[in-house]
């Protein structure tokens, strides 16, 4: 737990959903370059980490410190220009609109020209601005192999292929950090194994971080550097895939253990247990 | 009547004078449509929004005597303003109710903008100061009434203004990619609650420009927020979140308007209109060029 200082670091965070802690105290921290995977079972607080993470919801307690700026009090949209991006669990994409145009709107948030210099700026710096961007485009297509689709209706595509575009519209925003909320999700053997792929290969190939949340273990063990694990808003194990896969807590979290309250206890157990462990 | 014991030309210059008030329901249609897209807010009060324009037309060009380019000039930018305290005040609120509540808190707003028009100008209707030119036009036979046809250049000029913004500039992207998922246009750097009040801005200017027309064709009064009740009938034909079905349904209520009007008498314009509304409905229930998924009223 040295190297680096983390590019995305959540400390003490606490969200409440009325009296449901749907966040209770979640530290965790993304080094750069790595690949991060959040996991625990349904229900455990994953999704809500995303979404405190990316602006949907205001912590009640805590801090998220993206490259070294508290972002806590940050709008969404500022977090996203910021080099935040990130995928939804049930595909957000812009139905109606082609692949193409999704992607487009993917560097929206990069673009600064007005409506005036819209209507009249039609130079050659626009001009070269313009194939600048269309070469970001054409690589993203052709690494997510979607070429063949650019001009087909989002709405029209497979459920694998969807989630491929959103991730390419994810990509267009050119993050530092790539946020993927179940990028395997309903998909099938060999789908799930291009998606793989992609994942290792947008870190490899474009230095982009990449937190995940999901549910496919294998893929999980696999890909991650780093894992952490939720049950009930808290973390309660993390560390290499290796350890936390031997992890007594996690196994009763998976496995359950048919006592509620021993497992919240087991929980703070191992909460407090890794505070004493902690540097 | 001529030889053939049809008056085309009759029919000719109640055409004409069908897409004049058709022009002004498409232009109001417009936004509405605005509104709809951006925030999924169907907006009851559209006509009001429009009669409180006229009003303030009304009190900048004969009672503060303004020159008439800066009243309506006042008019549009206060009719702006308003939208966007509205938006502020009435409709943010509502984020995340059911549109049915967020529905009511338009009618709410209607009722409150009669009241205040009431309350500062009485229930008198009022005459706006002449604005247009006043010599008859004529279309080949035709004649067309000097305001209806320059209330349908101002309309057609602005209506085409409004699609060139949507097609040139970036704030136009970021609307469609707002109606199309806010969550995720959130989630990639579009302000969402920005997009939210420029809507209700845009679109309240857009209404103040058809309220000056209307109130300058037909007068003002308290009441011509019904115009609004035809509006919503162009919509719904059209389809609540196309642009294009705005335009051609107002289009063609208009003329079913006028025909209505001058060949079954004027207490069967409505009557038209509803029916219309009815066919269009029972045959294509999310409207000419909306799409399906929309909710139905």
């Amino acid at each position: 737990m040295s190297a680096a200082a983390p590019v995305l670091e959540v400390d003490g965070l606490t969200l409440a959903f009325g009296g449901v802690k749907a966040l209770d105290g979640v530290s965790l921290q993304v080094r750069p370059g790595s690949i991060t995977s959040v996991i625990g079972p349904n229900g455990a607080g994953k999704t809500s980490l995303f979404n405190t993470i990316s602006g949907f919801y205001r912590p009640g307690a805590g801090r998220i410190v993206f490259r070294g700026d508290d972002i806590t009090q940050v709008p969404a949209p500022r977090r996203a220009k910021l080099g935040l991006a990130r995928s939804f669990q049930n595909i957000a994409l812009f139905r109606g609109m082609t692949v193409l145009d999704n992607i487009k709107l993917g560097r929206h948030a990069h673009l600064k020209t007005n409506l005036l210099q819209a209507l009249a700026y039609r130079g050659a710096a626009a001009r070269e601005e313009a194939a600048l961007r269309a070469d970001i485009e054409q690589r993203i297509i052709d690494f997510l192999e979607i070429d063949h689709i650019r001009h087909a209706s989002v709405a029209a595509l497979p459920y694998g292929l969807q989630k491929r575009v959103e991730m390419a519209r994810a990509l267009a925003m050119q993050p530092q950090v790539l946020m993927l909320d179940e990028p395997v999700a309903g998909m099938n053997r060999e789908e799930t194994e291009d998606m793989a792929r992609f994942i290792l290969d947008v870190r490899d190939e474009w230095g982009v971080t990449v937190l995940m949340v999901e549910h496919d273990m294998g893929m999980v063990m696999d890909l991650s550097d780093h894992v952490v694990v939720l049950n009930f808003g808290q973390v309660i194990a993390a560390g290499v895939p290796r350890d936390v896969q031997d992890n007594p807590e996690v196994v009763r979290a998976y496995l359950g253990s048919g006592d509620m309250s021993r497992l919240r206890a087991g929980a703070a157990a191992a909460r407090a247990g890794m505070a004493g462990a902690a540097p | 009547m001529n030889d053939s014991g049809f008056d085309w030309l009759f029919l000719a210059e109640i055409s004409l004078a069908g897409l004049g008030s058709g022009g002004l329901l498409a232009l109001t249609g417009l936004a509405f449509v605005i509104i709809y897209k951006a925030t999924r807010v169907v907006n009851l009060a559209i006509g009001e929004m429009l009669m409180m324009a006229a009003y303030v037309f009304f009190a900048f060009a004969a009672g503060a005597g303004l020159p008439i380019w800066a009243a309506i000039f006042g008019a549009v930018l206060a009719s702006g303003a308003l939208g966007a305290l509205v938006e502020r005040t009435m409709i943010r609120p509502m984020l995340g109710e059911s549109p049915i509540s967020t529905f009511m808190v338009t009618v709410g707003l209607a009722s409150i903008l009669v009241g205040i028009v009431e309350l500062v100008w009485t229930a008198d209707p009022r005459r706006l100061p002449e604005f247009m030119p006043t010599d008859p036009v004529l279309l080949g036979q035709a004649m067309v009434a000097p305001k209806v046809f320059y209330g349908f250049v101002v309309t057609a000029l602005l209506i085409a203004a409004v699609l060139l913004v949507f097609r040139f500039w970036r704030g136009a992207v970021a609307l469609r990619a707002t109606a199309s998922d806010q969550a995720a246009a959130y989630s990639m750097g579009i302000d969402v609650p920005r997009v939210f009040s420029l809507a209700w801005t845009a679109a309240a200017m857009i209404a103040a420009v058809a309220g000056i027309v209307v109130g300058a064709i037909g007068g003002i009064s308290s009441t011509m927020g019904v115009f609004g009740l035809s509006v919503l009938v162009v919509v719904i034909v059209g389809g609540l979140d196309s642009v294009a079905g705005a335009l051609l349904g107002g289009l063609l209520v208009g003329l079913v308007e006028a025909w209505a009007g001058a060949y079954l008498g004027g207490e069967y314009k409505m009557l038209a209109t509803f029916s219309l509304l009815v066919l269009v409905l029972l045959l294509r229930p999310y409207g000419l060029f909306g799409t399906h998924e929309i909710e139905r009223l």
